[in-house]
């Protein structure tokens, strides 16, 4: 952008405005303050919901935000005029210089005065022998040899001739400028213009509910002709979608589109190291105008072209797998694995209920009270790094896969939720298996594992029956008095023997029931500190040797004890001991077992509507074109004034050039000498 | 400047540039030909028709690069032989680097990469020792070494191209797609601008300043590589399995290196102009020829990273749906572009020279920085490929 300084006396407002409109000053200040500004939406989350801004911020600092709509940058009204200040100013500065640029390129400046060519930062002027004709010869065909376009002029006293290249660097001004200005009204045309129009006539409303598509409102319905739009929606496998979903701010907008999407199969591949390799959708696209639905298959990458609409593989999620679950009480176990189903209302009897699907929530009664039951989400298998040592002989595989879980959450009548992962198959860890629970309380943390021995059944009744079996306490204290009877001869002291057994039984109560924690505290609380680590120990030893009689009292009513109990009976104790130790921590009124599932997956897709894109490639285009012409190639002009005076010819030699002084400086000295050797230039010229 | 006849003469009277080649530049173009056809004939079939087009693309222009610029041609051909050395010691087993002598210590791809590094850091200190004693010796020698070291960059790739194919069935991806690789990119790249630069601009104490920047980088790398054993091979997620990727992140890179070589530049102008009778001023290029070479990197980074930013508007409107989506990483594009657009147009239009400008390429490097590392560090988003 050249700067022309025009003085007139009087302008008016509209020169003023214009002039101001183009000036460089302002385009260099707005390409800074756009720069600021956009820096904003990147460091504050852009379009979450609200309540996060308002936990994060506060009440007051939320509303000073939101006022400034900072929370959608990219989309508020004050960064749209930014950005149309800028159209605007690129736009004036097109058309203000674009005349003299056009000129420029053309135009040889045959007429120019010796007194400005004197004034050049490359000039030299010399004396010839030669006559003009033939230092103009001369001249013209040294120019033409590098490059130079060459037009000469007869002047009354003297004749010019001009060379001139690379003027289409001149032109790279213009196609980068313009490029702006189509870039933006591309952009514009994909903007949610219409959107924001309607909005603000109060046509158009955002949905913030979460309610069934159905329900949702006309005034937040929009019709398939909205030109441009940009969405998404989650199919499950088998289902169908014929609108969109659009994020606006904190609530939504539906988006009808002009045909119908059904989601045939989703399909994952993955590494062996568990990485996803590749997504995969297999779409029917119903359409009135189609004879029959069209297969297409989508990828990451790989997008679906349908009617201007591209259709993009974003994301994917449980489409609602329908979860055969058992529920065990972990306060009373002797209920034994109660089915977990869906019911129409809470009358109907419990197995006539449907299996739930994942995604839902249902309303438990539990021992322990009402509880919701929210099944969040089940993964068909689990890679993770193998931690196990490498067995001689055996292929070691440096992945594992623990096989399907879920995750879901219960929610207590108060509602505290605690979040759980359950593995369905059991687990191998260090030769033993167990079952896998994961407990959170908030998504931040990572899920701190409960591990259920396996019976030898490969069942988790054994441990669901000995945990029933430590929690009847008319059981506990008999086995406690026999054990004081045996093992302290207390047999003759029938009231020390009541007291003794009723501790020790309280004692099992309050590990089983409310955990080692509260033994621990009680010990802190009521002994002095020298004795407490002798007597935890003595408490934590008479614990588990009541449970062990009643574990090897379990057995043998099985029948299952022989002279001496198995290496695998006692490590079943030992790992029974340690789950039962946090089972109070574990916090679950019940212990959801998976049986068996129906995996449904749903994809998600991106749609978009984008008829300004091919506008941006084009704009885009011109300004690569436009960059390079500036920079790369070099608009230059010389000139030859030849003039006759006493028999001699007077030589000015005169160039211009843009930037790039090194080689200009270079080439104009070559020129020079070259000249001033092929016109004999006389020793005593300058 | 006094010019000879003769000279004169060369300038107008050269034959015309197809002519100028000498035989060694033909055998040179004819192996890049036989090399190209050779990759399409025998990789066709694993190749989708763009990936034809880049390849060809990349064979013409390497063509294009070594006729135009001479060391390429060298630099090409023994990173050419090097890696096809180191391929071929592979085999099939990606174990052989642990029994092969030369890949274990030599050009597997970790080991070549490490000596680049070694090599960069000490062609920095010759160009140091250059710098502060006038040794011409030692100023060759930093040139040589950041040769060296740049061809062991380049095999490093190379080498991990193969090594990535390798690792796995469907593995196989071009080696720019994570920070590690992309900052072993960053180095050979700024290298080779800074080295075309030496060559054209005959002055060898920038070489200090600009191989600063390129220790930096490598000191980032070697930690990266070995708190976070980011130099293991890992897959490549969904959304970069696409030719895109070949285009668009060294296009980036060309410009990153741009930007870099520019702020250097000055930095050497600043500390020249404070202290222009130092010795240091006296052995660095003149103010003007300095402020020349930070205009002519700034316009080669720019050019190039718009088009990088093209090309990634263009990929994201394939892989993500729409062609600008105010990503973190999109935006700090925006924002690094709008910068250095401003530079150009005070520098162009309003003429600005000096002082200002060179101010301003430096703090231009750090917001290039943050586009480049920062918001992978800080911020999340789409372009989450190369978090830390």
């Amino acid at each position: 952008m050249t700067e022309q300084q025009r003085i007139k006396p009087r302008r008016s407002l509209g020169a003023v405005l214009l002039e101001f409109l183009g000036s460089m000053n302002l385009a260099i200040t707005l390409l800074m303050v756009i720069a600021v500004a956009s820096v904003i939406g990147t460091v504050l989350q852009q379009n979450e919901p609200y309540n996060n801004y308002v936990m994060k911020f506060g009440p007051f600092w939320f509303e000073v935000y939101r006022s400034l709509s900072l929370y959608d940058v990219y989309g508020a009204t004050w960064f749209m005029l930014l950005l149309g200040f800028l159209l605007v100013s690129t736009s004036v500065c097109v058309y203000r210089n674009a005349p003299a640029i056009m000129r420029d390129m053309r135009q040889f400046r045959l007429d120019v005065q010796s007194k400005s060519l004197r004034a050049f930062h490359h000039q030299d002027e010399w004396q010839s022998g030669q006559d003009k004709d033939q230092v103009l010869q001369h001249a013209r065909q040294r120019l033409e040899k590098l490059g130079y376009r060459t037009r000469t002029k007869q002047h009354a006293d003297h004749i010019t001739l001009a060379g001139m290249k690379g003027s289409v660097s001149r032109l790279g001004y213009l196609l980068s400028h313009v490029a702006i200005v189509v870039i933006c009204i591309g952009g514009l045309i994909d903007g949610n213009i219409m959107v924001r129009i309607g909005e603000w006539r109060g046509d158009i409303v955002a949905e913030t509910r979460d309610i069934p598509v159905s329900q949702v409102p006309s005034q937040s319905i929009l019709p398939p002709e909205n030109p441009a739009f940009r969405g998404s929606v989650n199919i499950p496998e088998g289902a169908r979608a014929n609108f969109i979903f659009l994020s606006m701010r904190d609530g939504y907008l539906v988006q009808n589109l002009p045909f119908t999407i059904e989601l045939e199969e989703f399909r994952i591949e993955h590494y062996p190291s568990g990485q996803p390799k590749s997504y995969e959708s297999t779409l029917l696209i119903h359409d009135p105008e189609l004879d029959e639905p069209q297969r297409r298959v989508i990828a990451v990458n790989h997008p679906l072209i349908y009617k201007g609409h591209a259709i993009y593989q974003a994301s994917f999620s449980d489409g609602g797998s329908i979860l055969d679950l058992t529920g065990w009480s972990l306060d009373r176990p002797e209920l034994g694995p109660q089915p977990i189903r869906a019911r129409e209302h809470p009358d109907q009897p419990l197995l006539e209920g449907r299996m739930p699907e994942v995604g839902s929530q249902l309303q438990l009664n539990t021992p322990r009270g009402p509880y919701t039951l929210e099944l969040s989400d089940f993964q068909l298998f689990n890679i993770f790094p193998n931690e196990d040592e490498p067995v001689e002989g055996v292929r070691h595989s440096p992945y594992r896969n623990y096989g399907p879980s879920m995750t879901f959450k219960l929610r207590s009548a108060a509602g505290d939720a605690r979040e759980y992962i359950n593995y369905q198959a059991p687990i191998r860890l260090d030769g033993r298996y167990y079952f896998l629970s994961g407990m959170r309380s908030n998504p931040n943390e990572d899920y701190r594992y409960l591990h259920i021995p396996v019976d030898q059944n490969g069942s988790i009744e054994g441990f669901m029956k000995f945990l029933a079996l430590a929690r009847d306490r008319e059981l506990v204290q008999a086995v406690a008095k026999r054990h004081a009877e045996i093992e302290m001869g207390l047999d003759n002291d029938p009231e020390m023997l009541e007291q003794f057994s009723r501790s020790v039984a309280n004692l099992v109560r309050v590990f089983v029931e409310e955990g080692v924690d509260v033994i621990v505290e009680q010990t802190e609380r009521t002994v002095p500190e020298g004795e407490r680590a002798n007597l935890l120990s003595t408490y934590i030893g008479m614990i588990q040797s009541i449970l062990g009689t009643l574990y090897l009292d379990m057995l043998s009513q099985e029948g299952l004890v022989g002279d001496e109990i198995s290496e695998q009976q006692a490590n079943f104790f030992d790992d029974t001991m340690q789950a039962m130790t946090l089972i109070p921590a574990y916090d679950a009124p019940l212990y959801l077992v998976l049986n068996s599932f129906e995996h449904v997956e749903a994809s998600g897709l991106q749609i978009t509507k984008a008829p300004g894109e091919n506008i941006v490639y084009l704009g885009s285009l011109m300004l690569m074109l436009g960059i390079l012409f500036m920079f790369y190639i070099h608009h230059r002009r010389l000139w030859v004034m030849v003039r006759e005076e006493g028999g001699k010819t007077q030589i000015l030699f005169a160039a211009s050039g843009h930037r790039q002084r090194n080689d200009f400086d270079r080439e104009f000295a070559f020129l020079k000498d070259d000249l001033r050797q092929r016109t004999d230039a006389q020793p005593d010229s300058k | 400047m006094s010019v000879t006849r003769e000279e004169l003469e060369n300038e107008f009277d050269r034959p015309p540039f197809l002519k100028r080649l000498s035989p060694y530049d033909w055998v040179w173009a004819a192996l890049v030909v036989i090399g190209t056809v050779y990759a399409f004939m025998y990789y066709r079939e694993h190749m989708g028709i763009y990936e034809e087009v880049i390849l060809f693309g990349t064979g013409i222009s390497l063509l294009a690069f070594g006729w135009l610029w001479k060391p390429m041609r060298h630099f090409s051909l023994v990173v050419a032989v090097v890696s096809l050395f180191g391929i071929s010691l592979y085999g099939t087993d990606l174990a052989n680097a642990e029994s092969s002598f030369f890949l274990k210590y030599l050009i597997s791809s970790q080991s070549a990469i490490i000596w680049m590094s070694a090599l960069f850091v000490m062609a920095t200190l010759a160009y140091y020792f250059s710098l502060a004693t006038g040794s011409a010796f030692s100023g060759k020698l930093g040139t040589a070494l950041t040769w060296i070291a740049t061809v062991m960059g380049a095999v490093g790739l190379m080498v991990r191209w193969r090594e990535t194919h390798l690792s796995g069935v469907d593995m196989g991806y071009i080696p720019v797609s994570n920070l590690y690789e992309v900052f072993v990119l960053f180095a050979v790249m700024t290298a080779m601008m800074y080295l075309h630069y030496e060559r054209s601009f005959k002055n060898r104490a920038m070489g200090a300043f600009v191989s600063t920047v390129i220790t930096a980088s490598v000191a980032f790398l070697m930690w990266y590589s070995y708190t976070r054993g980011a130099h293991e091979i890992q897959p490549l997620v969904p959304a970069l399995q696409s030719w895109w990727m070949k285009i668009h992140v060294p296009a980036n890179f060309i410009g990153y290196g741009g930007f870099s070589i520019a702020a250097m530049m000055g930095v050497a102008y600043l500390l020249s102009a404070r202290w222009p009778q130092s010795l240091m001023a006296r052995r660095l290029p003149s103010l003007e020829a300095m402020d020349e070479m930070m205009y002519r990197a700034v316009a080669i980074g720019f050019a190039f990273f718009t088009l990088a930013t093209i090309l990634g508007a263009m990929w994201a409107a394939e892989a993500w749906g729409g062609y600008w989506s105010w990503d973190p990483k999109e935006t700090w594009a925006l924002i690094v572009w709008l910068n250095y657009a401003a530079w150009l147009h005070l520098r162009l239009t309003k003429g600005w020279r000096g002082g200002v400008l060179a101010w301003w390429a430096v703090v231009g490097l750090f917001i290039t920085l943050f586009a480049f590392l920062g918001v992978n560090i800080f911020l999340s988003g789409l372009h989450s490929y190369g978090t830390l």
